[in-house]
Parts: C-alpha cells; structure tokens; sequence
C-alpha cells in the first residue's frame, strides 16, 4: 500500500470526496450555499420582528421593575448586563461548535458562521465590560479590579479579537478556517472558568444568582425582566449572526467568481 | 472507525489534556488568583507589614465607629477570626454593619489592618425596596442584610418606580 503513495493519496482523496458527498447529514441540505441563503432569507425578517418585540417588551419590564433593596435603581443595569455577559459566552459556545463543524464533519458553513459570530461576540464582551464597570463604581466603589471573573472576562475579549485577526489576516478561507476553528476550540476552555470562577475563588464579584444549583437567588420582579432582556439579546444576537454569515457567504461568492473571471480573462 | 469518529476523538482527546492543564495551572496559582484574603488567613499567616493585601469578610455588627475626619474603625470578620481595620476616606453607597467589603491596605505590626480603600462587595441576593418596607413594617426584617428566604416572590403592583 505504502509504495505506490502517489496513487494511494489520489485514490483517499477521492474517497474522502464521496465520503463527504453521500454521508448522511442532517445539515446536509444547508450545506448548498443557495438553499443556505434562500432559507434564511425567508427567516431573517421574522428572526429579527421577534428580537425587536421581546426587546421591547423586556426593556418595558426592566424600566419598570422595583428599585432594589440594596442597590435601589442601579439594579436596573443588571437587566442589559447580566444578558451581555451570557451572550458573550453563549456566542464562543455557538463558534465551538462551528469549529468542530470545520474540523470533523468539514462542513463548508461551519467557518463561514465562526467568522460571522466572532465581532458580534465581542460587541456583546465589550458591552458587558462597560455595563459592569458603570454599575460597579457606584455599588463595589471601583471601576474595576482584577478579580477572577473580570480578568478571565477580559481574556474573553482579547481571545474574540484575536480571532477577528486571525480570521481575516489570511487570503484563502480553507487555511483560516483550521486555524480559526483550533483556536476557537482552545478558547473553549476559558469559558467553564468564566462561569465558575466566582465559586472557585474569592472575588470581588458576586456568585450566580439565576444559573445555580439551588434554583435562581432572585424574586421573579427581577427574575421576569431578566429573562425577557435575556431572550430578546438572544434572538437579536441570531438574527444578526444570520445577517452577518449570509453577507459572508456572499462575498466569499464574489470572491471565487472573480477569480474564474480573471483565470478566464487570463486565459 | 470513520475518519470523523477518529477526528472527533482526537479533537476530544486534546480538549481533555487542555482542560487538565488549565486546571493544573490554575489550582497551582489558586493563591494569587484569590481576589482577597480572609480574617482566617491573616491569623493563619501574617503578612508582612510592607506587603499589601487585600482583607475580605463581613463587617462585624457594632464594631464600626466613626473618629473624626472621615476616619472610621470596624472589625471585618468570617464569623470565625475578626480583624481590626482602620481607614480614612468616603465609604462605598453599601457599606453598613453584616456588608461583604474587601479592604486593601497593610496589617500594621499591632495587629491592625490600615486600609486605604475599601471596596463594598455585592452578594447574590435581590429583593424590591417595597419587600423590604412591607417585612420592617411587620417586624419581620433580620438586619444583617441577608434577605430572609421566606420573602414574598412578587411585590405589590408598582407604578413609576425609581428614576
């Protein structure tokens, strides 16, 4: 087997091709860049609709929620921030995902969603940095401190502009896509930290108080708002992910077809 | 085996190593990544008096005083070590008796902890002002500041609140 490598390399090559052509895959039919953007084309505006109308309806709730018994009004910066926060990790998870996408099934949208989550993720860092800095200086008596869960929030950050570089230092789309697909995977490993780390070590910041063993530490004045913020964010951080893979995948479109246009015109 | 079962095991197999690694370098530097040390700390392990720490704990009911010119001493305690601390300057909005505070600063050679800011520490639980009222009204409200787990989950109907 091993002598006649060129030929063995050929024929697993092949192989490799009509593996990936008949396996049976559930997302499959994405997989045709014209189905992708034909499908969601026709989600895109309801996806949005929603997001707009439980945005709405949970900023509503959270302007109109109680005053806290320790923080008064200030507590309402907790509706916005707590979603940006989980967001934040939400959207690494999604690209994690991706990346086994890319790595095991080479599925040909897995990178194109990495590539389209990865800004929108860091917006929703950025964010929840901020938010949190303007709620801490007036509760915590500071802007920041080097806690465990701000520094491995922090690193979240710096890991989502790392990979915004990474994804679009590179010309050709296949070699970014594995090496934007490894990162993501062992950035993976900050996000555990992130949520435990406030259970781990002793911090500044406050322990879970909805996502926690024993049920959520909140009064459903609060819990209600929360969520509603929480799902609205969500939905739009969908809708906007989609808007941002299909505006990728055309280009990556236009890309290829200006290359056949200057082979051709070459030629 | 497939060709992906093989890529996906791999991919798990490296995970698992990452994963063992960080928590190895993070149980390693567990120490320094504490925000705080605890009265129990400090009387397990002096610091020095020239190295800053920061000291994290409740404020022990009726310990606070206030001196003059913003200098106020109170005791920060984990129920089980308390420590003496003295500091001058404006408090944060939360800081009051059975509060979470983190103070940074240095243990004098007396045994006192000189802050020179001290930082208020939120907890986990929330409750809406009207709760509070309406439990202080009944004579219900235990002042530690640790709301009572039989607080009422919804407040009365509330129109304009706050700012």
């Amino acid at each position: 087997m091993r002598h006649d490598l060129p030929l063995s390399e050929n024929s697993s090559s092949v192989r490799r091709m009509s593996n990936v052509a008949t396996s049976p895959s559930r997302f499959a039919a994405l997989a045709n860049p014209t189905r992708f953007l034909q499908l969601s084309g026709a989600i895109q505006p309801w996806l949005y609709g929603l997001a707009l109308v439980v945005l709405a309806a949970g900023l509503f709730l959270a302007l109109t929620a109680p005053d806290d018994y320790q923080q008064g009004s200030t507590v309402r910066i907790m509706f916005i921030h707590v979603p940006f926060a989980w967001i934040a990790m939400m959207t690494w998870t999604v690209m994690s995902v991706s990346a086994l996408g890319t790595l095991v099934w080479r599925h040909p949208l897995a990178d194109v969603s990495v590539k389209a989550a990865a800004p929108i993720g860091a917006v929703f860092t950025f964010l929840s940095l901020v938010t949190g800095s303007i709620w801490g200086r007036p509760m915590w008596g500071t802007w920041w401190v080097w806690d465990a869960r701000l520094t491995s929030v922090f690193i979240l950050f710096l890991m989502y502009l790392g990979l915004i570089a990474l994804t679009r230092a590179l010309e050709d789309p296949g070699r970014s896509a594995r090496a934007a697909a490894v990162l993501v995977l062992v950035g993976f490993v900050n996000i555990p930290i992130i949520k435990f780390s406030v259970d781990w070590w002793n911090t500044l910041h406050q322990p879970a108080s909805v996502m926690r063993v024993d049920g959520p530490a909140m009064p459903a004045a609060f819990l209600v708002p929360l969520l509603v913020c929480a799902a609205g964010f969500t939905l739009l951080f969908f809708a906007m992910h989609l808007t941002a893979m299909r505006t990728e995948v055309l280009r990556r479109r236009v890309m290829a077809l200006s290359r056949l246009a200057a082979r051709a015109s070459g030629a | 085996m497939t060709r992906k079962q093989k890529r996906l095991f791999s991919i798990g197999g490296v995970m698992m190593v990452l994963a063992v690694a960080a928590g190895l370098v993070l149980t390693a530097l567990s120490d320094s990544i504490a925000f705080f040390m605890s009265p129990t700390d400090i009387a397990e392990k002096a610091p020095s008096p020239s190295q800053r720490v920061r000291l994290g704990g409740l404020v022990e009911e009726g310990s606070v005083e206030r001196g003059a010119s913003q200098t106020v001493r109170f005791r920060i305690t984990d129920t089980v070590q308390s420590v003496p601390v003295t500091f001058t300057g404006l408090l944060p909005d939360l800081f009051r008796e059975g509060q979470g505070v983190v103070a940074e600063g240095t243990l004098s050679p007396d045994h006192v902890f000189v802050a020179d800011s001290v930082l208020a520490k939120h907890d986990e639980n929330y409750m809406p002002k009207e709760v509070e009222d309406d439990l202080k009204a009944r004579g219900l409200w235990q002042h530690t500041g640790e709301p009572t787990a039989s607080a009422p989950a919804t407040p009365a109907p509330h129109v304009g609140a706050g700012a």
